[in-house]
């Protein structure tokens, strides 16, 4: 069964912009694939609509074979809150808080009690290599390591779909290649990965690379 | 490293539903938003505790000066009675028995009782030259020695009538009728006209608290009275003290005691009821100071709702990092009213603290005892935490309608 399947999806803003136009795209379980393409071609506004932090103007967007269409927004809260991980260019860590919580703090909307969400948050900053960080702030973190703690809080909840905005995009060249292997082997055992990326080199590294302009898929192209 | 990475949640399909997060959790999350800003979080708080503080010492302040009235009331002693003349069945007015005295003073309950004389058309002049209309506020009663310990007076200056007033004319002063006469200090020397003799003034009474209507007569023995005035032998008032724990056995016999012909003619009042009634209204609040604690709270209110309204913008990209992670519009309208509350009950708390102290101060310089009112323990966090809700709801619902996406974007 497909992962996420997007049909004929356009998202218009105000103002006349068609970020999206009649976009359709089937992503398979344990895909991995990276969207790139010049700025303004659509690349977040597609991500988001499959994250589900945004609903399309028109089309039909399915998640692990649902149609999300009148879907109750709680409910779409819910499916984030399981299903979808989120990794950002900018890391939105909690500055006063130490990296466990921040992580822990990623299962929060899930109902887990606090002491299923500390185990699940150690394991995690395990997986990203920093247990040696777990009590530490942000603030004392290198951009690498800020990015693998909000990683660390994207997967703490294990879940099947990892959505990737230019991850790499505040880091330097050895930073950001770390961070691209870390999520390519934490998808390794079967979770579906998209990745936004402006570095050809690190698309190259995806089996499966989508190639946007002006709201199109322009190319779609398998290894 | 462990070979499971990533698993998928085991194949099941059913659609997850939306948690309800217990209060701790929210509580939580509260707090870490309120570390995060604490010089913020400080100044909102400030603000409500600056209102429910004033609230508090108003409160307090009042219900001080309160229990300062019943402290001396209670020193006083509340087991005084006045005995005074009723009217009689067809309306007119009536007058003690002269026997009324010596029936009251046998009662097994009386402790003590002394009986006052009123001496009509005596006008009390401080020289002879002041025209009598001037000095005609001040009356004059004959009165036993033991007037000042049964009314639990003193004497600012002087004593009172004692063996040598029994034969010659002394007089003692009233409080009031002391500074009509602008006399402050008794001495041999000091004389007033009462009628056409000459009295010295041996002593000036302090305000009786227990009867006020004293301080504005004077006082002679009730022979001197009976000699140089015609003295009718009707008490015009008797005050008895009563056993503690028979006032009111003593209350209601002592009419029938006094004139077991017609005892209605005969009029018993308890002075304290009276003080206590005027201590009770004094616990009341202005509506002047409640309406100044008033305005502080609604400034409080308006700081906390503004400065959370700012939060709220300023934490567009953590509102949308939570509804990424899964929040719902109604976990994060919770997390933001929750902020609010708990900043309020902060400051509600603060405020229980600063106006608590600010009455301990002020009873110390008044030299009056500190009360806190009980309820005030509970109604100014209560308080806060309303206004906390309150002015929390308008930045909460702002902050669920934000979009996700904008929220990151930002
Ligand atoms: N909220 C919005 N209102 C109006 N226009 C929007 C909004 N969000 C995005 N757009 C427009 O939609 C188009 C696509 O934006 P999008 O962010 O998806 O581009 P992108 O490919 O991610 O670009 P970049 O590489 O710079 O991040 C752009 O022209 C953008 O200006
Ligand atoms: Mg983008």
């Amino acid at each position: 069964m497909s992962s996420i399947h997007l049909q004929d999806v356009s998202r218009r803003y105000p103002g006349g912009v068609i970020a999206l136009d009649r976009v359709s795209v089937e992503i398979a379980t344990g895909e991995r694939v990276a969207i790139v393409g010049p700025s303004g071609s659509g690349k977040t506004t597609m991500l988001t609509i499959m994250g589900t932090l945004e609903r399309p103007s028109s089309g039909q967007v399915r998640i692990a074979g649902r149609d999300l269409a009148g879907v109750p927004d709680a409910e779409l809260s819910a499916l984030r809150a399981h299903r979808l991980g989120f990794v950002f260019q900018s890391f939105h860590l909690q500055e006063r808080t130490s990296a466990l919580k921040n992580v822990a703090g990623g299962m929060l909307y899930t109902g887990a009690a606090r002491g299923e969400r500390r185990e699940a948050a150690l394991r995690a900053l395990e997986r990203v290599g920093l247990s040696h960080r777990v009590g530490h702030l942000p603030s004392a973190l290198s951009g690498g390591e800020r990015q693998r703690v909000a990683i660390a809080r994207a997967i703490v909840k294990r879940p099947p779909i990892l959505l990737a905005d230019e991850p790499t995009g505040n880091l330097d060249s050895a930073a950001g290649g770390a961070v691209i292997e870390l999520l390519h082997r934490l998808a390794a055992d079967g979770a579906t990965l998209v990745l936004i990326t402006h570095d050809a080199q690190v698309a190259a590294s995806f089996p499966r690379r989508l190639h946007m302009r002006d709201g199109h898929i322009v190319a779609d192209e398998r290894a | 490293m462990s070979g499971s990475e990533v698993a998928p949640q085991g194949g099941s399909e059913v659609a997850p539903r939306a948690v309800r997060l217990p209060l701790w959790e929210l509580l939580d999350v509260a707090l870490e938003g309120v570390r995060a800003r604490r010089l913020r979080a400080a100044l909102s708080a400030l603000g409500i505790a600056i209102g429910i503080g004033a609230m508090v010492a108003v409160l307090s302040v009042s219900a001080s000066a309160q229990a300062n009235l019943l402290a001396e009331i209670d020193a006083l002693g509340t087991n005084l009675l006045t005995v005074t003349p009723g009217q009689t069945f067809t309306g007119q007015n009536a007058a003690l028995p002269s026997t009324s005295a010596a029936a009251i003073d046998h009662m097994p309950e009386v402790e003590s009782d002394v009986a006052v004389y009123q001496v009509p058309n005596v006008n009390v002049y401080r020289t002879r030259l002041v025209p009598a209309a001037e000095s005609g506020a001040i009356g004059v009663d004959a009165a036993g020695e033991s007037l000042p310990r049964v009314l639990q007076t003193s004497l600012s200056s002087g004593h009172f009538l004692g063996a040598v007033a029994q034969r010659f004319p002394e007089v003692v002063l009233g409080a009031q009728a002391a500074s009509v006469l602008q006399i402050t200090h008794a001495g041999e020397h000091v004389l007033v006209y009462l009628g056409d003799t000459w009295f010295s003034v041996v002593g000036v009474l302090r305000p009786a608290l227990l009867d006020p209507g004293l301080d504005s007569d004077v006082f002679i023995s009730l022979p001197v009275a009976e000699r140089a005035f015609h003295l009718r032998p009707n008490p015009s008032e008797i005050y008895v003290r009563a056993d503690v724990s028979a006032v009111n056995e003593v209350a209601k016999l002592i009419a029938p005691t006094a004139n077991p012909q017609s005892a209605e003619a005969v009029q018993v009042g308890r002075p304290s009821d009276a003080l206590q009634a005027r201590a009770a209204a004094k616990g009341q609040l202005t509506s002047l100071l409640l309406g100044l604690g008033a305005v502080a709270l609604l400034v409080g209110t308006i700081g906390i709702a503004n400065i959370m309204v700012l939060s709220v913008l300023e934490r567009r990209g953590e509102i949308g990092l939570r509804r990424a992670l899964g929040a719902t519009r109604r976990h994060i309208a919770a997390q933001f009213l929750t902020e609010s509350a708990l900043l309020a009950l902060i400051g509600g708390l603060g405020g229980l603290a600063l106006g608590a102290g600010g009455t301990l101060i002020y009873a110390q310089i008044k030299h009056e005892p500190f009360v806190l009112p009980a309820y005030a323990l509970l109604a100014a966090p209560a308080a806060g935490f309303a206004i906390g809700t309150i002015a929390g709801l308008y930045p909460a619902i702002r902050a669920a309608r934000l979009s996700p996406t904008e929220a990151l974007r930002a």
